[in-house]
């Protein structure tokens, strides 16, 4: 890989992994099989890898504005899919998979 | 009438974040062919076993998901009956001219209790298989990708499953083949309106209007495999599979395209007949009933919805 590589933390769990300039924050972590951010669509579409950067610049790929708002852009929020790290990135998880289904299955009776 | 004048489904509209990408993906990947774009910028595609004009429509907006999906009925006057019945039950009806898609005539447009918007309608010009309906070959060559035959299904998150489920099986008589039962209380639904397992599936979820997936036909398991192989190849984003579900009996695999809306491909289900009784699964047995072989709940498949 030529791009410059990042360093990515995940202050939630303290992980750290590398990400090059040309990957997206979730796709370095799945492919270094590091953890921390739930994974879901990888296109921008579902919201579950959502994430705040509290520091460092991504470049920013086009997401669902039903997940992630203008306001919400303007904080820092993105999802990880469509964020590719220009310089050393420190980021909190705000997305979440719901808890494992047979131990929610209240969750259906909406 | 053995079986419902509701033929099959005939298109999904699908919100896609980035049309070129979305394009490589149904295009390249999915082995679906264009036939055409209109002056809003939609792309349309079809299986290359479809006769009609389209089944797949995409537009490009600011979030990913189903804008409608339309089924295809028999003649006018089931049509107009169909019309006339929906409005009976409550639905808001609104009837789309000929033409607002290309080559595909007019369209009854109607609301649904989870929140989904459906179509029916009962003309769509013939762009054919490629092989004419007279001596014809049984394939054609230069297909590209997974070579879907047809658009078959769609998967729909929604709040309320039972008034949709209403709505298909009294207004426009679907069958029920198969349902998942939490106690007395009903969190999934296979309906048909034809002789397949199902046309169209709904699983209750506290949402509106969610697509969960929009299924493609395949002519076998080697093909499924290949699909995996595919898969990989285009590095698009694997969701899961090779596998077989215990509903519906079908061979499948799933991904996303680029924006995040799930795809399946898969092979094989059973005939259903509308004498059958329905095959009731009961969630203390959901794993095996969605993934025969893990026997595992996945939750990233049952959460992940645009």
């Amino acid at each position: 890989m030529s791009a410059p590589r990042h360093q990515i933390v995940i202050a939630d769990t303290a992980e750290t992994y590398l990400c090059g300039e040309d990957e997206t924050l979730l796709k370095a972590m799945e492919r270094l099989n590091r953890k921390g951010i739930p994974v879901g669509c990888r296109g921008g579409g579902c919201g579950i890898c959502k994430v705040q950067i509290t520091a460092g610049d991504c470049l920013r790929r086009r997401m669902s504005r039903a997940h992630v708002s203008v306001e919400d852009e303007a904080r820092g929020i993105g999802l990880a899919c469509c964020l590719l790290p220009q310089s050393d990135v420190t980021l909190q998880v705000l997305g979440q998979l719901r808890a494992p289904v047979l131990a929610a299955q209240s969750r259906w009776k909406t | 009438m053995a079986l419902s004048a509701v033929l099959r489904p005939g298109h999904v509209g699908l919100r896609v974040l980035d049309l070129d990408a979305a394009l490589k993906h149904y295009r390249d990947s999915l082995g679906l062919i264009e036939t055409a774009r209109d002056a809003q910028g939609r792309i349309y595609l079809k299986g290359w076993d479809e006769l009609d004009w389209f089944s797949v429509v995409l537009r490009e907006a600011d979030a990913p998901g189903m804008d409608y999906m339309a089924f295809k009925v028999l003649n006018a006057t089931h049509l107009a009956r169909y019309e006339a019945a929906l409005k009976a039950f409550g639905c808001k009806v609104e009837c789309i001219p000929a033409g607002e898609l290309a080559h595909c005539g007019e369209r009854v447009r109607f609301d649904s209790p989870t929140g989904h918007v459906f179509e029916l309608y009962c003309e769509k010009e013939v762009y054919g298989n490629g092989m004419g309906r007279q001596n014809p070959n049984p394939w054609v060559e230069g297909l590209k990708g997974m070579q879907a035959q047809r658009f078959d299904h769609c998967l729909i998150y929604g709040d309320d499953l039972d008034g949709t489920v209403k709505l298909f099986r009294e207004v426009l008589e679907f069958d029920l083949t198969e349902r998942v039962m939490e106690g007395d209380l009903m969190v999934g639904a296979f309906l048909c309106c034809s002789n397949k397992a199902h046309d169209l599936a709904l699983i209750r979820h506290p949402e509106k209007a969610k697509l969960h997936h929009v299924s493609f036909l395949l002519g076998s398991w080697e093909e499924v495999l290949r699909a995996a192989d595919l898969i990989s190849m285009h590095d698009i984003s694997l969701d899961i599979g090779p596998t077989r579900h215990g509903i519906t009996r079908g061979r499948t695999i799933y991904f996303f395209d680029p924006s995040g809306n799930r795809n399946e491909v898969f092979s094989g289900d059973y005939t259903w007949y509308p004498d059958h009784e329905p095959i009731t699964w009961t969630t203390d047995q959901l794993g095996r009933a969605i993934f025969f072989h893990d026997r595992q709940l996945n939750e990233k498949f049952l959460s992940v919805v645009t």
